[in-house]
């Protein structure tokens, strides 16, 4: 036997369940963050204009930004599943000059909405069959699927095309009063609708479940046995019909079709998604996170607005530096994770 | 036997890639409540097979019968909707759920079209207490857990399912001998049951503890069906290699290795003290003489790789210091450690090693132009000199540099990684099991060369999971356990027993 | 590996040659070129002149995605290139001095310069996902033009400036000679030293080029200050051909056309292996189109459904999965005409 130098041995260093906890923590730390910041825009904006601090203002937050809230909800479960989807600002405005031209032709609202929901739900779930039976990056193919609609509007017309059919105006003005003197439109509603519905389905059905396992893993996902092809496709036709619908919202909110309007809102989209503590990786996030982030959108808005004396531009510097921001606390807290 | 039917038979199964005929004519059975191997060599068709019974490959002809009913598999779901299950090494579940969800993902119990949440969670409970794992935590992040552990997730998810017939392939590569035991305890309970279990490994001893009949493949073909305990390990081996039985003679008679080691006086080549970083491992005391060959032993998982990434700046060590040549404290990256000579090969070649999409000459010099940074291209002509020149001495097939390296086999990846660092004249070469994967042929070249580069003044770290391999190449031996290094042994006459015993005893 | 890398160009150059063909179908005067004032004019030359933007941010990009990056920025950068070289000419005190253009083009350069080293630095350093770290840059970008212009457009008279867009050297469009030049450093610059094969290995191979001793750090540094640089140039071109700076509408989507021509010419999203030249074939193919669509007579608006139409013709072709589905489509009645040759030699 050969001589044994033995040296000190140590015991192992298993994670503490402190430190597991603090991983679970990690999961909601950026959504947290995401409201703390609101929170604390709201509470400068009250403090510096008075009128800032009313249940309206913050109302009209929503008010104002109902499509970007449904935009957000379907690019939400896009990003959880690894993708994107840079189609979503030309498909609104393509529902927006279907609408207008179908209405100024006489047709029935009913039978309109109906239609521009086909167009944007055909639309994303020819995308996710692209993106899914030919393996091309859905980047590149929704990439097109942007050149696509934003041409049709060009073919449509160059023209903006007002709406003064009845149904429509009367959504754009019609106010569901609130208690306090407040009031929200219907739009709301159906946006608050529509998050609720995305979260259920989220975290309450299996389907919304296989969202997260393929944002996870889609190899493993796929070898689990879960749909993960139809998984995929569907989330990209889930997509364009919260395009459509955000394109109807729009419509009640702007009376009229043109087809430059929307002109980068799938980057408004994607930042909220990101500033609400999606991770562009997919997997982790939560459709709640989405509408806060809009939300903070939103405020930046406003607070421009109220100040009076800032440039509109700064609005863009402001979001691109939120979004710094929040993807070096993304960065932060895997590295603490990790 | 004949009145039994088998569980799965596959029958004449061929499937082919461009070029390859990666499965031919090959029969196979599997009965309920037995654990059968799948043996052969790396490329010898066993995750070929898996995969046709799995329906990740469609096969071009054969049949497949499951429980006597014919099946033809073409996506993953069919095979498991035929009580199929299949656990792979590199555990295919989802890292961002928790293990309830990965236990019952796609299967959740639901209440009108609602995940019945509470279900999901007694269910997990139900089916973890049936393995006797009842310390997970279901509601845990599958992220927070050991891949031991997420491998037994991955089987409680197949208990879940009811699976009739449960695929392991490859389940112990990164498992330590405790991890290893709980598993074979689970897999005989399982079998007990009545669950037709498919295992495949590498690791013989661990092969012949837990199977009962064996398959061996060889070149895409069957060799033959046996049961355990009528075939010795030596006619296995024979069975898996064909008929290249010198190879294995040279290999048996581990050469006594005599060499003067860390002799008084000299300068140690490299010298860690108290070497350590916070979660990986600590206090790592290790010197390194030029011409010597240090074995790091020890069971995979007990950090010897992570040692091994200290030693190269993979890893930024946090504690002790490490001295090159008598000077310096600390090595803070990959690019210092190749200042300083020092070369490593990581045992993940395809993930840590091989750069897959460029050619077999791109590969062999990376480390070299890499150091001479991106402004100076190491002329054509002299790469060709050097690739022509370790093609030759190290029989790299196919002896073509422009091909790309992920078409070679594992063993010549090997070789051309080997050469990558050779090339660049490293005074200490690191490597991580640099013979595992690759057919006996290769394993014997790449033994001799570490010899012969130590005989000519080079240190050499050399870590494999093989302890038999360890002794036969190193002078000395450092026993890692448990995340740090509890012994150094001079090799003179150690037998594995030995090594086991320190492993087992740990610091005495 | 010359087969493969014909193989790799074949489709895009396919395509740019059935287009160019179209084109001199319906105009049998397309291919011409003509001498006029010693300057050379044609419709191929046209093609080239408007492309060259383009090409230009495509040659940067195409080096970023190979390292498994992407500049969603360039568009940005052109903005604030435009803008910051416009308003300073517009400030100076002689705004018609080729000095003053100079120095315009240098600031432009040097905002290019800056700004790559901070989408590098997000990147490389802070170890930012590439498509997130540049969307920053994206987002704030044409705020940060819109600032410096003031919200206005800001024209300018210099013909020296107006010359780098507009103007004509040895008989050839100048912005032609500055994005062939590039196109040259940049061959020159990955294929004469090593840089290209090493952003290749860390395209491919991230963990494994960092354990081969390669710095990617530096290496992801000089794609993006490259790509940044080149859209910088592109900027000064844009501004300079219309003799204004328009930092709401300058570049705008030129990153999208750029990421495009890119895949278009064959270099994969995914990183790895890349082809400058299928890079360049690609931005003709995208240039080309929109002259089609005039020769054509198709009215104008359709130009974009047009485009989309072809990428994903392009993408399709491209495509593994779709070559497979189309090579089996063929594939799938010749065991008959196969048994009917045999029979022929059998007889």
């Amino acid at each position: 036997m050969s001589p044994l130098s033995t040296l000190t041995p140590l015991t192992v260093k298993k994670p503490s369940p402190a430190r597991s906890r603090l991983r679970g923590g990690a999961r909601y730390a950026p959504t947290l963050a995401t409201v703390g910041l609101f929170i604390a825009m709201f509470a400068v904006g009250a403090g510096m204009y008075p009128s800032f601090l009313s249940g309206q203002v913050f109302l009209n937050l929503f008010i104002d930004n109902t499509f970007l809230i449904v935009l957000a909800v379907g690019m939400t479960f896009v990003i959880l599943t690894g993708g994107i989807d840079l189609s979503v600002g030309a498909v609104v405005a393509l529902s927006m000059m279907v609408s207008a031209t179908l209405l100024q032709q006489g047709w029935n609202a009913g039978a309109v909405i109906v239609l521009v929901l086909l167009i944007g739900g055909g639309l994303g779930l020819l995308m996710g069959l692209i993106i899914q039976y030919f393996d091309i990056q859905p980047f590149i193919v929704t990439l097109a699927g942007m050149f696509l609609a934003r041409g049709l509007c060009y073919v449509i017309s160059l023209d903006s095309i007002p709406v003064t059919e009845g149904f429509f105006t009367g959504m754009a003005q019609a106010q569901i009063p609130l208690p306090g003197d407040l009031f929200v439109s219907p739009g709301v509603l159906l946006a608050l609708g529509i998050v609720a519905a995305a979260f259920f389905v989220l975290h309450h059905t299996r389907f919304g479940r296989t969202v997260y396992a393929i944002g996870g893993n889609e190899h493993s996902a796929m070898l689990m046995g879960l749909p993960v092809k139809a998984t995929k496709v569907l989330v990209y036709a889930l997509s364009g019909l919260c395009s459509a619908i955000a394109g109807i919202l729009f419509s009640f909110y702007s009376l009229s079709g043109y087809s430059l309007a929307a002109q980068g809102m799938e980057l408004d989209a994607i930042a909220a998604v990101v500033i609400g503590g999606t991770l562009l990786t997919g997997g982790t996030g939560y459709v709640l996170g989405s509408v806060v982030g809009v939300l903070v959108l939103g405020i930046v808005q406003t607070f421009i607005a109220y100040d009076g004396t800032l440039s509109s531009w700064w609005t863009k510097i402001v979001i691109g530096g939120l979004l710094l921001v929040f993807i070096l606390l993304q960065r932060l807290f895997a590295r603490k994770a990790g | 036997m004949n009145e039994i039917v088998p569980v799965v038979e596959m029958t004449d199964i061929a499937i082919g890639f461009p070029g390859v005929k990666a499965l031919d004519g090959v029969d196979f059975r599997l009965f309920q409540g037995e654990v059968h191997a799948l043996m052969g060599e790396n490329g010898a068709g066993k995750s070929t097979l898996i995969k046709a019974l799995t329906g990740v490959y469609t096969i071009d002809s054969g049949t497949v019968t499951v429980l006597g009913e014919p099946k033809r598999f073409s996506t993953p779901g069919e095979s498991q909707a035929a009580g199929i299950s299949t656990v792979y090494q590199e555990v295919n579940l989802c890292p961002n759920l928790t293990v309830e969800e990965n236990v019952l993902l796609g299967r959740e119990p639901r209440r009108r079209g609602s995940i019945d949440w509470k279900g999901v969670r007694s269910r997990t409970r139900e089916v973890l207490a049936e393995l006797q794992l009842d310390h997970i935590d279901p509601g845990s992040l599958l992220s927070t857990h050991s891949i031991a552990v997420q491998q037994l997730i991955a089987i409680a998810r197949s208990v879940e399912i009811n699976a009739k017939v449960l695929i392991l392939d490859e389940p112990t590569s990164s498992l330590d001998a405790d991890e290893v035991s709980q598993l074979f305890r689970v897999i005989r309970d399982l079998r007990d049951r009545g669950v037709a279990i498919l295992f495949v490994s590498h690791f013989l001893e661990q092969v012949y503890e837990i199977s009962d009949r064996m398959t061996v493949l060889r070149n895409g073909k069957l060799v033959g069906e046996y049961l355990t305990r009528d075939l010795s390990r030596m006619s296995l081996i024979s069975k898996m290699i064909g008929k290249d039985l010198e190879a294995l003679a040279e290999l048996d008679q581990a050469p006594a290795r005599t060499r003067a080691s860390n002799g008084a006086g000299l300068t140690p080549f490299v010298e860690a003290r108290g070497l350590g970083r916070k979660g990986s491992v600590s206090n790592v005391d290790l010197s390194i003489y030029p011409g010597e060959v240090v074995g790091l032993a020890g069971l995979l998982g007990a950090g010897r790789t992570e040692i091994a990434r200290l030693f190269f700046g993979a890893d930024k060590a946090d504690e002790g210091t490490i001295k090159v040549k008598g000077t310096g404290q600390k090595i803070r990256s990959p690019r210092a450690a190749i200042d300083k000579r020092i070369g490593f090969c990581s045992e993940d070649r395809k993930e840590e090693g091989l750069i897959g999409d460029l050619t077999l000459r791109d590969n062999l010099v990376l480390a070299m132009q890499a150091s001479k940074g991106w402004a100076r291209r190491i002329p054509r002509r002299v790469q060709d000199e050097l690739v022509a020149e370790y093609i030759e001495a190290l029989d790299i097939r196919p002896a073509n540099p422009d091909a790309l390296i992920r078409n070679l086999s594992g063993g010549n990846q090997q070789k051309v990684l080997l050469a990558r660092w050779l090339v660049t004249h490293p005074e200490l070469l690191i490597l991580d099991e640099p013979t595992r994967g690759i057919d006996i042929g290769a394993k014997t070249q790449i033994q001799k060369l570490v010899n012969k580069l130590a005989a000519d003044g080079m240190s050499i770290l050399f870590i494999s999971s093989e302890l038999e391999e360890v002794l036969r190449v190193s002078d000395r031996v450092a026993v890692i356990k448990d995340r740090a290094m509890v012994a150094e042994i001079n090799n003179d006459g150690v037998s594995v027993e030995d090594v086991m015993t320190v492993i087992a005893g740990g610091a005495q | 590996m010359k087969s493969l890398s014909k193989h790799r160009l074949a489709w895009p150059v396919i395509a740019l040659a059935a287009l160019l063909l179209l084109n001199q179908v319906f105009r049998p005067d397309f291919m011409s070129l003509r001498m006029q004032d010693g300057h050379l004019y044609g419709s191929l030359i046209d093609i080239m002149r408007n492309g060259a933007p383009t090409i230009l941010i495509a040659l940067g990009m195409t080096l970023v995605i190979a390292t498994r990056g992407i500049d969603l920025s360039v568009g940005a950068v052109v903005a604030i290139a435009g803008a910051a070289s416009c308003a300073y000419i517009a400030a100076s005190p002689e705004p018609g001095s080729p000095v003053t253009a100079a120095t315009a083009v240098l600031i432009a350069v040097v905002a290019g310069l800056a700004l790559g080293v901070w989408n590098g630095f997000l990147v490389s350093t802070i170890g930012v996902q590439p498509i997130i770290a540049t969307l920053v840059l994206m987002t704030a970008g044409r705020g940060v033009a819109q600032l410096i212009t003031g919200g206005q457009i800001v024209s300018v008279s210099n013909d020296s400036y107006k010359s780098i867009g507009a103007g004509y050297l040895f008989t050839l469009p100048i912005s032609i000679l500055i994005t062939a030049a590039v196109f040259a450093l940049a061959a020159v610059l990955t294929r004469r030293t090593a840089l290209g094969t090493l952003i290749e290995a860390v395209g491919i191979n991230p963990v494994a080029s960092r354990l081969a001793g390669l710095r990617a750090r530096n290496i992801i540094w000089i794609v993006y200050v490259f790509s940044a640089v080149c859209a910088a140039i592109a900027g000064l071109m844009i501004s300079s051909n219309v003799t204004a700076a328009d930092a709401n509408n300058a570049g705008l989507y030129i990153e999208m056309d750029a990421i495009l021509a890119v895949v278009i010419g064959g270099t994969s999203l995914a990183g790895g292996r890349y082809t400058l030249v299928g890079t360049v074939v690609g931005a003709f193919i995208i240039q080309t189109l929109t002259t089609t669509v005039y020769t054509l007579g198709i009215p104008p608006e359709v130009t974009l459904v047009f485009k989309a139409l072809v990428v994903i013709t392009v993408c399709l072709l491209q495509a593994p999965k779709a070559r497979n589905l189309f090579t089996r489509l063929k594939a799938a009645p010749k065991p008959a005409a196969q048994e009917a040759v045999k029979e022929k030699v059998a007889i």
